[in-house]
């Protein structure tokens, strides 16, 4: 493959996935309202076209026709910088997740990944630890108390919940003996559902730390304690409007779809199906490669679910619980499920 | 294109550690910390060095820079003033640091059997860093990770300390 030819698919791969995960975003920030709407039995957004379908669409329009108002006291470099940064490492992270079969390409091309790195997990680690500049710039520039205690919190919040997240995934690394993210997901292949990290590998406790960790780094429902409306009107994107408030509420719900991946191919197999080799591979060409990435979307598609569901479900925690939770319990917790793993990988 | 990509970072590199020392905020000054750390983090990435070029970045760029940034914010520092300097700094100081950048390159250049690396499309892997790391040298790791251990236990007794004697008051 000539340097031209390697250049171009991948522009075209990053254009696609591109498109896609916005897309994803626009309706992920539906289903929320659609489902809390449930969840507090109402209808949820349903004039624009049918069910509401269209109402991310003009939501978009919306929010790109807004007067962009800038506070005058702002420190201007950051505060235009902070939502960049937010909304570009959100984006970023997704480069690394493989969605789909990996030998369906023509001429050793992976369609379905836009770059297979041999330590893909610390890339994404690595991204999201950066992310939180965005917040934490956004907060200190607007030059506002409420913004201020906003960042503040998350960067709190993040640095606590970050050790716990890391933790929680090295006994999924060490089962699989690599960072690779194909790997990992090729380790749980065998067997289907029985050979998932979560039910075969015994990593459910792992999962639980990593999935509440999770909902704490990417500041949802039940940690969205720096978006608290009720104490910070909105937290630490108070004084942005229009498209720069767009932005950190994209940056949010993609987050959420890039943890869901995460998940899915650490703990569910990623888009190998559950049923495992029961079934053999589809002959179709076109069905070896939809199959794959229709499990994937299913499982993510969950992972979504669930983050609406815990949202329209649980209060908001305080402050000191918020605290207390991370470091009492989900670091210790995370820990000792270290051991237990490579005890079990010694001795087994 | 190695050596391209070497000179584009090293450059980021430098020029994030000159404008850390010039600029008077705080903030300002740990945001081109960043930009050495992240840069740094390339650097080792060109010698084939992955893991340790991701793990600069999570745990440097990521977990310590977020701290810093979180204490200059929670203290809101303001303006740092521009004095003019001591006098002894400047006849002293100059010649010093050009002595010590000596010593230190004259040392790394004599020294022998360190191993050479080089730009390249090699790539230490993940298995052979941990295989030099918890066989090879066991020892000095461990020894580390108990020095570091007996740090985090003194800020500990430090921070305990001062508010026993709050309460006791």
């Amino acid at each position: 493959m000539t340097i031209l030819q390697f250049f171009l698919w991948s522009l075209l791969k990053v254009v696609v996935v591109t498109v896609v995960m916005l897309m994803a975003v626009a309706y992920t920030v539906l289903l929320e309202r659609k489902l809390v709407g449930r969840i507090q039995n109402r209808w949820g957004p349903s004039r624009v076209g049918p069910f509401g379908l269209l109402q991310p669409l003009v939501d978009g329009a919306k929010l790109f026709l807004k007067e962009d108002l800038i506070p005058t006291a702002v420190y201007r470099p950051l505060y235009l910088i902070a939502p960049v940064i937010a909304l570009g490492c959100a984006l970023i992270s997704i480069a690394v997740v493989p969605f789909g079969e990996p030998n369906v390409g023509p001429g050793g091309i992976h369609f379905f990944q836009i770059s297979d790195v041999n330590i893909g997990l610390l890339v994404i680690l690595g991204i999201t630890s950066i992310g939180v500049y965005g917040i934490a710039l956004s907060g200190w520039s607007s030059n506002n108390k409420y913004s201020l205690l906003g960042s503040l919190r998350s960067s709190a919040q993040l640095i606590s919940y970050e050790l716990a997240l890391g933790l929680a995934l090295v006994g999924v690394v060490m089962r699989a003996g690599s960072l690779n993210l194909r790997v990992i997901v090729e380790s749980q292949a065998a067997k289907g559902i029985a050979s998932w990290n979560i039910f075969g590998g015994f990593q459910f406790v792992a999962f639980l730390v990593y999935l509440t960790a999770a909902y704490a780094e990417t500041n949802r429902a039940p940690f969205d304690l720096p978006e608290a409306e009720s104490e910070l009107t909105a937290g630490y994107h108070t004084e942005y409007s229009s498209m720069k408030f767009a932005m950190f509420f994209m940056a949010e719900y993609a987050n959420m779809i890039t943890v869901s991946c995460v998940a899915t191919l650490l703990f569910l197999g990623g888009w190998t199906s559950p049923l495992g080799n029961l079934f053999p591979p589809p002959e179709n060409i076109f069905a070896h490669a939809l199959f794959p990435i229709f499990w994937f979307v299913l499982k993510v598609f969950s992972f979504l679910f669930l983050y609406v569901w815990v949202r329209g479900t649980l209060p908001r925690f305080r402050y000191d619980q918020l605290m207390n939770f991370g470091w009492r319990y989900l670091m210790p917790i995370a820990i000792l499920n270290i051991l237990g793993t490579s005890l079990w990988l010694a001795y087994r | 294109m190695h050596l391209i990509l070497f000179i584009v970072f090293a450059g980021f590199c430098l020029a994030g550690a000159i404008n850390l020392l010039l600029q008077s905020h705080p903030i300002n000054s740990a945001l081109s910390l960043i930009v050495v750390m992240t840069s740094l983090a390339v650097l080792y990435l060109l010698l084939g060095a992955e893991f340790l070029a991701a793990a600069q970045v999570i745990v440097y760029a990521g977990a310590i820079m977020v701290l810093f940034t979180f204490v200059v914010m929670l203290l809101n520092a303001g303006r740092e003033d521009r004095t003019l300097g001591s006098r002894s700094a400047r006849v002293v100081g100059f010649p010093a640091v050009v002595v010590i950048l000596g010593v230190l390159a004259t040392v790394i250049l004599k020294a022998q059997g360190l191993g050479v690396v080089t730009l390249s499309d090699g790539i230490t892997s993940t298995a052979d860093l941990s295989t030099v790391l918890f066989r090879e040298l066991l020892l000095p790791f461990e020894v580390t990770s108990v020095l570091i251990l007996i740090a985090i236990l003194g800020a500990v007794a430090l921070a305990r300390s001062g508010d026993g004697e709050r309460t006791s008051k």
